[in-house]
This record gives structure tokens, C-alpha cells and sequence, in this order.
């Protein structure tokens, strides 16, 4: 990808009003591959017992990078929308940091994407969530 | 036999309305997507108003797949902890002003979550209701559906499983 297209994508990703909404940040994308970084929010609280990040805004995290990974593919279109996403939870998120997510489109067929992804937060070593996802091919 | 006269309505029902606020408010996420129950007896109807910062793509324009994801991550979460306080209130074992103080049982840690989107989320509100299939010691599994204006036509399903809260020692 050309600094030109990678910058277009970033735009085009920081720009979705629910990006917006949980600060998401484009970090690094191309040829399948993309990184997302999510900062920690006191409103996106689930447990307010412990302080931990609700799954439901790491889910949200993991579905726009899986998506702008396969946007990034160089065989897929330049639009996609989610078929089924399945994410494990290893552990809570340590409240406090931030949530960097890495999403790999391994695989493009005439209609479906393929994607893996994972979520850590400042301990680099032990993943917070993984996901798998398919993902729909436009406009081919 | 001398039998306890039944509860007044208006007492029973603020004693659940004042359950289910404690459990629901308490949750910085859910009131950040603007999630509100519904109750109707035990059962729960989750309600997710549309708002322009719940958009995914501006173009169709379509809810965020990560918003549908969550609103029914955070259904299934509430519908399984109403189940286990549920019990806990009506048998009396918790009350009214115990919850009000914030003594709410630990929330169920999810393990893994799946999410199948059957078509769009519409710029328009939605709901949603959970069905937990199973309820055990440790694990739990908890079935969601979502829909918008139709209810046989819902827009998203998914399947949880979840790690129990601990039950403290009695």
C-alpha cells in the first residue's frame, strides 16, 4: 500500500462515527493486514467493580479492525460487511491501559474474507481476546 | 395453617423495578450506548435508541457491527444475572435497600461470544431478548436475538458462554 492509500484508509476508518465514539485509532494497515488501538475510557466500564472494559467495546474494536483488514486485501473490494465474528475471551483488559488490536484477512474467496484477530493490552506476551471472522466480498 | 397475606403489587413491583435499575445503572458501558430494559414480570426486552454515534457505515448508513455485537453481548450478561438475582430477591435473601446500597452479586465474566449478522442494522432503534439454555455452577450458555421493526425478521442472533460468578461463602 502506497503512504497515499494507507492514509486514505485511515481517514476512511477514523471517520465511521463509532470509531469515533470509543477513540479508535488506525495504527498500521496494508495487504490484509491492519492494527487498531482503542484508549481506555471510564464510559466503556462493564464491571464497574473492577474497572475492567466491557466486552462488548472490545468486541466493537476487534469487528473494525477485522473489517479493515479485509478492506486492505488486495483481492477484496473496498467495501465489507460482517457474516458471523467469534470472539474468546483469555482475560480482563487491565484497567487503565490501552487495547491494541491486530486483525490478519488470511484468506479471500469471490465472496468471503477470511480473518484472525487479536487483542492485548500493554503486556505484550499474554493476549486479552482473540477473534475469527468471515467477512462479506464487494463489488468483484 | 396461618398463611402470609401476599405482597402488595405496587411493593412488589418497586422492589423488582428497584432490582433491575440497580443492576442496569450500575454499568458505565451499557448507559454510554444508551441501553434500556424493558420488564414484564421476569422477563426482559433490551432497548438500544438509535443515535448517530452508533453508525458503522455513514454511506448506507448501517448500525456498527461492534454495536450490534455488544448490544447483544450486554442483553445476554443482564438476562444471566437477572436469572441468579432474581432468586436471591424474591426469596428475600437480598433486599430493597441492600441493593440500593450497591450489595449486588458479582457479574458473570464472559468466555467466549459468537455473533451471526443476518442482515444490516437499520439507523433506527432495536431490541432484543436472551434465553439462558443452560445455568450450572461454574458455566453458563445464553442464546440472544436482536430485531428492529419486525420481530420475525431479527437482524442479528448470537450465543454466549459464560464463567459463573463466584457465590459467597454462606
Amino acid at each position: 500500500m502506497t503512504d497515499r492509500q494507507t492514509q486514505n484508509a485511515k481517514q476512511f476508518i477514523e471517520a465511521i462515527p463509532h470509531a469515533v465514539a470509543l477513540g479508535m485509532e488506525l495504527t498500521q494497515i496494508g495487504d490484509g493486514n491492519a492494527e487498531i488501538c482503542m484508549p481506555y475510557n471510564p464510559q466503556l466500564v462493564g464491571d464497574p467493580k473492577t474497572g475492567v472494559i466491557h466486552g462488548g467495546a472490545v468486541s466493537a474494536l476487534m469487528d473494525t479492525c477485522c473489517g479493515a483488514a479485509v478492506m486492505s486485501h488486495p483481492d477484496a473490494g473496498a467495501g465489507t460487511a460482517t457474516i458471523d465474528l467469534r470472539i474468546d475471551y483469555m482475560r480482563p483488559a487491565t484497567p487503565g491501559q490501552r487495547i491494541r488490536t491486530q486483525a490478519h484477512c488470511y484468506h479471500v474467496t469471490r465472496s468471503v474474507a477470511f480473518v484472525r484477530a487479536t487483542a492485548h493490552d500493554e503486556d505484550g506476551d499474554n493476549p486479552v481476546a482473540t477473534a475469527t471472522g468471515a467477512f462479506t466480498v464487494e463489488g468483484r | 395453617m396461618v398463611r402470609k397475606p401476599p405482597e402488595a403489587m405496587q411493593d412488589v413491583k418497586m422492589r423488582r423495578d428497584a432490582a433491575l435499575s440497580a443492576l442496569v445503572g450500575g454499568v458505565p458501558y451499557i448507559q454510554f450506548l444508551g441501553i434500556s430494559f424493558d420488564r414484564r414480570g421476569d422477563e426482559l426486552t433490551a432497548l438500544l435508541p438509535f443515535d448517530q454515534k452508533l453508525i458503522g457505515n455513514p454511506f448506507i448508513p448501517a448500525l456498527h457491527g461492534g454495536v450490534t455485537a455488544a448490544f447483544l453481548e450486554v442483553t445476554a450478561i443482564i438476562e444471566l444475572s437477572w436469572s441468579l438475582l432474581w432468586e436471591d430477591f424474591e426469596s428475600g435473601a437480598l433486599s430493597l435497600e441492600d441493593l440500593q446500597a450497591g450489595a449486588l452479586p458479582r457479574l458473570p465474566k464472559t468466555i467466549d461470544f459468537s455473533v451471526d449478522y443476518m442482515r444490516s442494522g437499520l439507523p433506527r432503534d432495536a431490541y432484543a431478548r436472551a434465553r439462558v439454555t443452560r445455568s450450572g455452577r461454574r458455566y453458563a450458555s445464553v442464546q440472544v436475538e436482536a430485531w428492529q421493526d419486525n420481530h420475525d425478521r431479527p437482524f442479528a442472533s448470537g450465543n454466549a458462554h459464560f464463567l459463573m460468578p463466584r457465590r459467597e461463602e454462606s
